[in-house]
């Protein structure tokens, strides 16, 4: 197992963002976290990130508490790609990806030859070498998420949290992003933990679901059984018929009214 | 712009640099030439020339240089951990307090006028803390650190006022510590400003990396292994050392810390390993151009440096802010 939490609570100025979350990400596994806005997604894969803290609860990484372990050794097992991001004007693809190298330099060290064979592969896996000399903010939006990808992978982790990698991008650059993430599971092991909105690519995409309600796990299990007609209902407030999807062998949600 | 053209141009600001520096000795009510320069202070030790030279001209361009250096080096380290291009030795409140407790020495205590230096570095950290206190909430916001910066150094400033309206007859002695002047340095200075200049830029070359990675956001730092409040922390303290021991010299330099950053910047790119060392360089020369002019202009009166560099800094900035198209700085992306 990657990673465990347990009762996790989260209070943002005395309002509990999280309740008591129990979460569960085995090795090799892809899952997301669905949930209508304020029900604590982010919250959660920031907790698991570290970005913010837990009052109650506790976060195991490979059999350790996440806060006994030092932050830069955590970034060699769970790489992150956080919603909100920012970089310069003239900062270049390969500059970037090469940050991902960082938690494996010691104080001072420059990039070894190593360092730069992982960040060409990490750059060839995710499509984005013939971009390498390109200023990343002249990138259109699904070269850019690559390009933040890139810099993840060239971490080297075990596992990848996403943080809504799809959001802002238009449907192909979707669609560009999470078959890479598909691709980086499938073919390097790596166990992801993302967030996505939209329920039908979270069906698809996904091994196993946790969909989220005012700051609680309503359910999770196996995407083709988990989001029922009740459940969608219940926590997304909206009447939907579910089809089955045959080419991709899932069902497919079409809402038809807010309830 | 690649690693190439950057080192070329830290070459060429540092022989830029060692120009400008002789041009500074050599100029004033007294000019020399370079060569005059080095014949005097290596054979002439008796003469005049030489007397104005070694105890009146190279302290004070030394120091003009390292209050350059310290300045720069402050802005730079704070618009990068803030990723905000308003952030400045002045944001953070370190002139606001250095120039108060300064002023109180200055104004209440004249008698013991020697102590402002070391009150006012004083105040510099006192009133950093203070700031980073008041935007604390379980860890520190950028934003909040400004904010707070603004309102405590505007608060400072009431003080500094409220001195100056209850002592008017004492306000032409400080007027120099207020504007920033280099007029009455010596020898002496030195050891106010070169051990937290020396010690402080060493420690800074070491973590342009750490600078880069801070710029990339909060939670892509975390990711990164960073841990974003304790870095956060050394280089604010850092950055209030440089300015603070910066101030005591020469009493309130606005701008030198937000603008030398920018320009430097636009010139050789955000990058953190080219860009510290740039600023050394370009913050020297600024601050030395800057009194060159100051004691040239209307010789023999001298102006406080700091109004030229007001004069010269905000044109050339805003030149420059027209001429690339808008700041070069981080932008916030999804």
């Amino acid at each position: 197992m990657d990673i465990r939490g347990s009762n996790i609570v989260v209070q943002y100025e005395g309002k509990e963002a999280l309740k008591g979350v129990s979460i569960e990400v085995n090795k090799g596994e892809i899952v997301t976290i669905i949930g209508p806005n304020g029900s604590g997604k982010s919250t959660l894969v920031k907790a698991i990130c570290r970005s913010i803290k837990i009052d109650e609860g506790e976060i195991i990484l490979e059999d350790k508490n996440i806060h006994s372990i030092p932050t830069k050794i955590i970034a060699r097992k769970l790489a992150v790609l956080p919603q909100v991001k920012s970089v310069s004007n003239d900062m270049l693809v390969e500059a970037l990806v090469s940050y991902g190298r960082f938690p494996h330099l010691g104080f001072g060290k420059r990039l070894s030859k190593e360092d730069k064979d992982i960040v060409e592969w990490a750059m060839e896996k995710t499509g984005t070498i013939g971009l390498r000399d390109r200023n990343v903010i002249t990138l259109s939006g699904g070269e850019r998420q690559r390009a933040w990808i890139a810099m993840a992978l060239a971490q080297k982790t075990d596992i990848l949290v996403l943080d809504e990698p799809t959001t802002y991008l238009d449907i192909s650059y979707q669609m560009e992003v999470l078959e890479l993430v598909k691709e980086l599971n499938k073919t390097l092991g790596i166990s992801i933990v993302m967030v996505l909105h939209d329920l039908n690519q979270a069906i698809r995409y996904s091994d196993r679901i946790y969909v989220l309600k005012d700051g609680l796990v309503f359910d999770h299990g196996d995407p083709c059984e988990i989001l029922s007609k009740e459940t969608l209902k219940d926590v997304f407030n909206i009447q939907a018929d579910i089809y089955e999807d045959l080419q991709n062998k899932c069902p497919y949600i079409i809402p038809n009214k807010i309830n | 712009m690649n690693s190439k053209k950057q080192k070329l141009m830290i070459l060429v600001f540092m022989v830029l640099t060692i120009v400008i520096f002789l041009l500074s000795v050599g100029n004033g009510a007294v000019q020399m030439s370079p060569v005059k320069i080095i014949e005097t202070l290596l054979y002439d030790k008796g003469s005049t020339s030489y007397q104005i030279l070694w105890n009146v001209r190279i302290p004070r361009t030394i120091i003009a240089a390292l209050v350059g250096i310290n300045l720069s080096l402050a802005g730079v380290v704070l618009q990068g951990i803030m990723r905000n291009p308003l952030a400045s030795p002045s944001t953070i409140g370190v002139s606001a307090g250095a120039g108060l407790v300064g002023l109180i020495f200055l104004i209440l205590f004249p008698q013991y006028y020697y102590l402002a230096p070391i009150g006012s570095f004083l105040g510099a950290l006192g009133a950093t803390m203070l700031i980073y206190g008041l935007a604390w909430n379980g860890g520190v916001m950028p934003t909040r650190m400004i904010l707070a910066g603004v309102a405590v150094s505007s608060l400072f400033g009431a003080g500094n006022n409220a001195l100056m309206t209850f002592y008017p007859e004492r306000v032409s002695g400080v007027l120099n510590f207020m504007v920033g002047g280099l007029a009455s340095i010596t020898w002496g200075d030195l050891k106010l400003i070169l051990p937290y200049t020396i010690i402080c830029s060493m420690i800074l070359m070491c973590l342009p990396t750490r600078l880069n990675i801070l710029m990339l956001g909060d939670e892509v730092s975390t990711g990164l292994g960073l841990n974003v409040e304790k870095t956060r922390f050394i280089f604010i303290i850092l950055s209030s050392f440089l300015a603070g021991s910066a101030v005591s010299v020469v009493g309130l330099l606005g701008f030198v810390g937000l603008m030398v950053p920018h320009i430097t910047r636009m010139l050789i790119g955000s990058d953190h390993k080219y860009l510290l060392p740039a600023c050394i360089l370009t913050g020297s020369s600024f601050v030395m151009i800057c009194d060159t002019v100051s004691r040239v202009i209307f010789s023999p009166i001298e102006v406080p440096v700091g109004i030229i560099i007001s004069a010269i800094g905000a044109p050339f900035f805003l030149y420059l802010l027209r001429g690339k198209g808008g700041l070069s700085y981080g932008h916030k992306r999804k």
